[in-house]
């Protein structure tokens, strides 16, 4: 009889890689620092597999397992608490909890599985780097902080998973911490994420002040004995998670950090900055969705800001040069989507399509990081090309990719955009508009990235360096592995029902713990034409992409020369990066620099400093004259020294002093 | 016999006596240069304590005052046998005795 999953051992075996590797590290073999790192998320894995397995096939209900296998899952949510409270005063109580539940159970398989596939390819890709034990301990603390951010149980454990992530992604941006802008990058990826951190944290001070709790089930529960407890406090409360979740998850305006933590090495954007971490903002708003349930308000800024972030990075996607950086704006691109989904309360679409974009971008990333690992560090797309006939499989696992990305049938993508875009298109005019955003966006996804395929894989060998090197059988494997993630991965989606195959299955999974919605006024002729006009859509923008750089074409050039205006915009990212520095940066500096370093700093502290040291001095140099080495000085003290104590003891003090300041005053001419 | 001579001193003269030799004392420590006047000095004050021990162990007929000016004696003896020594050596040394001038110490 299993009674406990011993979840605890899931953020812990990583914990217990990062622990080896960080201190021994050093020391140890190379073997042995690649099979604790290998061994510790492979564990976590099979633990979240044994999670799964017995989630999905309770002991007791494994004879009554029907047709509907998700029936079988009442076992769940599964609560795991430490005996000991963490915080427990009269106003609130907190424990360290786990729960594991279906939405956590997803996220965990995303989390260990991928992030397990990304360490295998690890070992090839970070093979001749020195730092090696360091860079696989930090990715063990990355994997160990984002179990504890998926199962935890409350607000604040969460809390202290998402902020360890921002510590693991911190450490892995500026892993190459010689390098100038790698340093940099990690401070901004730093600092933009505690601004959206200052979000979550009042969200969490109003949460325990409206609510006395932070666990999420109580926060649903007393939401649901109140139905008539909407807007209000509850829009502030959600809100201030959304700027949270913008921060964490490269949302409008905070998304400036992502595109230049791709500094980081190319196996770390893969999982944190792409895969996993990102996600986290989705997670999140899923995990408190009873809250952005009872905000209508808070729903419609969660669908604009994700539409409009979807729309705005696939702009600047589109003529960027840099592979990573395309594929940077194109996670940005992504999540906006799923915040979109988010928007719509089509929470279980948007975590699906987290899932499927965690196989196909991650196989993106590295396969990108294949290439630029071939070519010797190269990451521009200007000196790639022809790169088909010499690394085949790479090729193979690109359009795998590309295909399962842009939306293709039947790949991952596929089923989780069209549940998106489905879920917005029911949701009213204004859900509508949101659609259609989200349907130009998928155009331009599918631009962008058969530009990227075209420009690095077709046409002629721009390179310079003719040799190659090859990609170890580490980092092949992995590769393989999430392509056939990345075709198959949105099959899970469908279901059988009444003789007509439809895409419930996944929401149908999640219900229990994220709601279900019946759709108003949705068929499956609407399903179906949406999925064929997004299809539509981005084999439209894929055969312009293929069109216009398949080949040795002008027409880019001469585009880019018409549009120059709007070219110039794109290249520089919409002069955002520039805005902020002009805006927030530059009087913040010169704030600290002028106001708080020379008045602050220099004139007032370091004014009181000079003028107690000052009287020190003074005091010291009237002082020093006594300390004059003289013996017979110091006697003629010790004696009136004494004499002064022989008078006021013989004369009482109350007269002694009196008179002798009377004394002293008339002596002073007075 | 003289009334005047058979009249006790008082006790104040002998106290009196007694400040007057240390603060002489005191003075002499204080302004002569001479290391032995200024050893001289401070058996000078040594003394003048002396008188007010024996004056007081006399006064309230305790015997412990005097036992005290004996240790006191005794101490001052031995100071003088070490004092003396040291005033020699650093005469031998120094070829002066002038306090002044034996500053090494002195920053």
């Amino acid at each position: 009889m299993i009674d406990n999953l011993h979840l605890w051992y899931i953020p812990l075996l990583p914990f217990i890689g990062f622990l080896i590797n960080g201190i021994f590290g050093k020391r140890l073999p190379k073997w042995l620092v690649t099979m604790v790192a290998l061994l510790a998320p492979l564990g976590a894995f099979c633990l979240v597999l044994v999670a799964a397995a017995f989630a999905f096939f309770p002991a007791n209900s494994r004879d009554a397992l029907g047709p509907d296998p998700y029936r079988a899952l009442s076992s769940l949510p599964f609560t795991e608490t430490c005996p000991l409270p963490w915080i427990n005063i009269p106003a609130l109580h907190v424990d360290f909890s786990f729960v594991l539940d279906q939405l956590s159970l997803v996220m965990l398989l995303v989390v260990t599985g991928v992030g397990f596939l990304i360490h295998v390819y690890s070992v090839g890709y970070m093979g001749d780097d020195k730092g090696y034990a360091r860079y696989f301990s930090y990715l063990n603390l990355f994997l160990f902080f984002m179990s504890v951010l998926v199962l935890a149980g409350n607000a604040l454990l969460m809390f202290v998973g998402w902020e360890g992530v921002g510590l693991a992604s911190y450490l892995l941006i500026g892993f190459y911490f010689n390098k100038k802008s790698a340093a940099d990058a990690g401070k901004k990826a730093f600092i933009v994420n505690r601004i959206g951190d200052v979000g979550f944290l009042i969200a969490m001070f109003l949460l325990v002040a409206n609510f006395g709790t932070l666990t999420f089930t109580e926060i649903a529960t007393k939401l649901g004995m109140d139905p008539g407890w909407n807007g209000g406090v509850v829009t502030v409360i959600a809100l201030c998670l959304m700027l949270g979740a913008a921060g964490k998850s490269a949302q409008l305006p905070l998304y400036i950090w992502l595109p230049d933590a791709m500094e980081g090495p190319t196996p770390v954007s893969a999982l944190i900055h792409a895969a996993t971490m990102v996600t986290a903002g989705v997670y999140m708003v899923a995990r408190t969705h009873a809250l952005f349930d009872h905000s209508p308000f808070a729903l419609s800024v969660v669908a604009i800001v994700g539409a409009a972030t979807a729309l705005f990075a696939a702009t600047i996607a589109l003529v960027q040069n840099d592979i990573k950086r395309v594929l940077a704006y194109s996670t940005i691109s992504q999540l906006g989507y799923m915040f979109l989904g988010c928007g719509v309360a089509a929470y279980s679409a948007a975590i699906f399509h987290l899932m499927t974009h965690a196989f196909f971008k991650a196989l993106l990333f590295l396969a990108a990081g294949a290439v630029i690992h071939s070519l010797g560090g190269e990451q521009d797309l200007r000196k790639m090309g022809g790169l088909w006939k010499k690394l085949p499989l790479t090729f193979a696992v690109t359009t795998a990719g590309v295909l399962a990305i842009v939306g293709i049938w039947p790949f991952a993508g596929f089923f989780s955009k069209d549940a998106i875009l489905y879920a917005a298109y029911l949701q009213g005019p204004n859900g509508r508009v949101v659609c259609y955003v989200g349907m130009f966006t998928a155009l331009l996804t599918s631009f962008y990235m058969f530009r990227l395929w075209c420009l690095a894989f077709l046409g002629k060998s721009r390179s310079e360096d003719s040799h190659l090197h090859g990609s170890p059988w580490s980092m092949r494997v992995p590769l393989v592995l999430l392509a056939l993630l990345s075709i198959c991965g949105g099959w899970i989606g469908i279901e059988r029902a009444n003789g007509w195959i439809n895409m419930e299955r996944f929401s149908g999974f999640l219900a229990p713990v994220i709601g279900m919605r019946v759709a108003v006024g949705g068929s499956g002729d609407v399903e179906l034409t949406l999925s064929v006009l997004a299809v539509v859509l981005a084999l439209l923008g894929g055969v312009s992409a293929v069109l216009l750089y398949g080949g040795a074409s002008a027409y880019p050039a001469r585009l880019a020369g018409f549009f120059s205006g709007g070219y110039r915009l794109l290249i520089n990212k919409y002069y955002v990066d520039e805005l902020y520095g002009a805006t927030l940066v530059k009087p913040l500096l010169g704030f600290s620099k002028y106001i708080l370093g020379w008045v602050v700093d220099v004139g007032i502290l370091g004014g009181i400093a000079w003028l107690l040291g000052g009287i020190a001095m003074l005091a010291g140099a009237i002082l020093q004259r006594w300390q004059s080495g003289n013996l017979r000085s110091y006697a003629a003290w010790l004696a009136a020294g004494a004499a002064v104590v022989l008078i006021s003891l013989l004369v009482p003090w109350t007269t002694v002093w009196p008179a002798s300041i009377a004394f002293v005053w008339k002596v002073s001419g007075h | 016999m003289n009334s005047f001579l058979m009249q006790e001193v008082p006790l104040s003269w002998y106290l009196l006596l007694s400040a007057a030799l240390f603060s002489l004392g005191v003075v002499g420590f204080l302004i002569k240069r001479n290391l032995i006047t200024v050893f001289m000095s401070i058996e000078l004050m040594l003394n003048g304590v002396n008188l007010s021990f024996v004056t007081f162990a006399h006064q309230w007929h305790a015997v412990k005052g005097q036992i005290f000016v004996f240790f006191v004696m005794l101490v001052a003896a031995a100071e003088a046998a070490v004092g003396l020594a040291i005033i020699i050596a650093i005469f031998r040394a120094r070829a002066t005795l002038a306090v002044d001038r034996i500053d090494l110490m002195k920053l």
